[in-house]
């Protein structure tokens, strides 16, 4: 029987198809877990779960406490600005504390891409990348995928829309690492400027001719399966990346009728959180086909299922 | 882990059919009928001993429909997850509100009593029955916890050496109950 023979999730660029499958199936159970009337197992009594997060997150850092807690360890929640690095220390000491407290699972977000993996090469503890700069956030992508699979049974052969900043967006990254790993197909769409065509290059290597760059919407949905629409965020617009939110919503906001050049049925998602009106209509986010409440709730089954498999893996290691 | 040596046949297909269909009616007489009962297996296999004896158990009563069955995964529940790699977990599924209900928890082969205690456990989560007995097909001794079985389709007296495997039609293509050894 496999296991989860890792101590860290850092990103799906390194996963294989198996490992992503192995964390979907067990993210089935802790769904199941969710349903109950008493929503809580025991499996890392004992434990204990940090979440370290330099960027603010209510979405993320909310979904993982509730998982941790549903497994039954001990999580504390620690922001930047409670924290000592404020004073001057540095992140690995602030890992090394930790550890002296007998830290299990260090759930870390930070806007530098790579420092997961920095804490991870340094520390005993698992480690957890919650997003790390422009790199990865691999339980987005895992709880993406275990939405479009529960959704279509599958995700080979699905044709999957990705739109919006794609050039800074670490949800992206982790989306299309594990959509194409998983066999399915993807058009990432966007304004030049946030989505270049050099982009698809990255992927091109390992899975020639499975992603393509578009730059109008309705090419981008055209056959499309399910559609990720991705936040923008409005700190890009006063670096000059487009010009105006009125501009990109009128050519790159999901309305009904843009949805409706789409598969019949095209599932809606967004990791949120959402801003209304420009990247997404309200009627298309609280729609029949979206499946954005449905992700927030997938969320939590999948940190459980990436917890329990690396706590399991702490002592086999 | 190499294969170990078939050691013995304990049950072929025919022994396990009859002690099912014995278990099936002393579930029925020590409960009085069925009102209120439910079969709740521990996966894998017990799940499907479980279908097969509420089927069983509706013939005895000659019932239109099964009793309810139910599956429960003990994975989260285990107390060796500190001392071993963790094994997948697979969703449990209760499709009936446990509250009041006489439930049988039923097993393949019970051995230390850990898995039952894991069982218990995890039953709770779902409600308070209003009573708990346990059905395995084989009581292998070497008990660990104060846990007994109410039903039992086979005592085999075993040593910490070899192996009980039980094969089903469903899960390995035939019935059949075999030791494994184990000497050396």
């Amino acid at each position: 029987m496999g296991t989860l023979g890792r101590k860290d999730l850092l990103d799906l660029e390194g996963l294989t198809a198996e490992e992503i499958g192995m964390i979907l199936d067990e993210a089935e159970a802790f769904r199941e877990v969710g349903l109950r009337p008493v929503k809580k197992v025991p499996a890392l009594r004992g434990r204990t779960v940090i979440n370290l997060f330099f960027e603010p997150s209510t979405r993320t850092a909310t979904s993982f406490h509730l998982a941790a807690q549903r497994l039954s360890a001990d999580v504390l929640d620690i922001k930047v600005g409670d924290s000592s690095v404020k004073k001057g220390e540095t992140l690995l000491d602030t890992v090394a504390t930790f550890e002296a407290m007998d830290l299990g699972v260090l759930i870390l977000r930070t806007a530098h891409s790579g420092s997961a993996a920095f804490v991870a090469r340094h520390s005993r503890a698992s480690i957890v990348n919650a997003g790390d700069g422009m790199h990865e956030h691999p339980t987005q992508g895992l709880l993406d995928l275990f939405t479009l699979r529960r959704r279509f049974g599958r995700v080979e052969g699905l044709e999957v829309a990705i739109v919006g900043d794609v050039l800074h967006s670490r949800v992206a990254r982790s989306d299309v690492w594990g959509l194409l790993k998983l066999g399915a197909r993807v058009r990432l769409c966007g304004p030049a400027t946030l989505c270049p065509q050099a982009l698809a290059a990255v992927w091109e290597g390992a899975f020639p001719g499975r992603v393509r760059v578009v730059h109008e919407l309705e090419a981008a949905l055209e056959g499309a399966d399910a559609v990720q629409v991705l936040r923008i965020q409005l700190e890009r617009l006063q670096r000059f990346l487009f010009p105006s939110t009125r501009e990109y919503s009128r050519h790159y906001c999901l309305t009904s009728a843009r949805l409706r050049g789409a598969k019949p049925g095209c599932l809606v998602m967004h990791p949120g959180p959402m801003n209304r009106g420009l990247e997404i209509s309200g009627g298309v986010a609280d729609g029949p086909q979206s499946a954005i409440r449905g992700q927030v709730a997938n969320g939590v089954a999948v940190r459980m299922a990436v917890l329990h498999l690396l706590a399991g893996s702490e002592e086999a290691a | 882990m190499a294969e170990d040596r078939l050691k013995a046949v304990l049950m072929e297909a025919r022994d396990l059919d009859r002690a099912l269909t014995r278990m099936a009616h002393e579930i029925v007489e020590r409960n009085r009928g069925v009102e209120d009962l439910a079969l709740v297996g521990i996966k894998t296999r017990g799940e499907v001993i479980a279908r097969r004896l509420a089927a069983r158990v509706a013939g005895v009563e000659r019932l239109a429909a099964p009793v309810p069955v139910g599956a429960l995964d003990v994975t989260l529940y285990r107390d060796d997850v500190h001392t071993r790699p963790a094994r997948p977990a697979a969703p449990s599924s209760l499709p009936f509100g446990v509250q009041d209900k006489t439930v049988v928890l039923v097993d393949d082969v019970l051995y230390t009593g850990r898995t039952v205690r894991a069982a218990l456990t995890a039953l709770l989560d779902y409600g308070r029955a209003a009573r708990v007995q346990l059905a395995v097909l084989v009581d292998r001794g070497l008990r660990e916890l104060p846990v007994r079985a109410d039903f039992v389709g086979k005592n085999v007296p075993t040593s910490a050496r070899e192996r009980v495997r039980v094969l089903l039609a469903e899960t390995d293509g035939e019935d059949k109950v075999a030791i494994l050894g184990g000497e050396g």
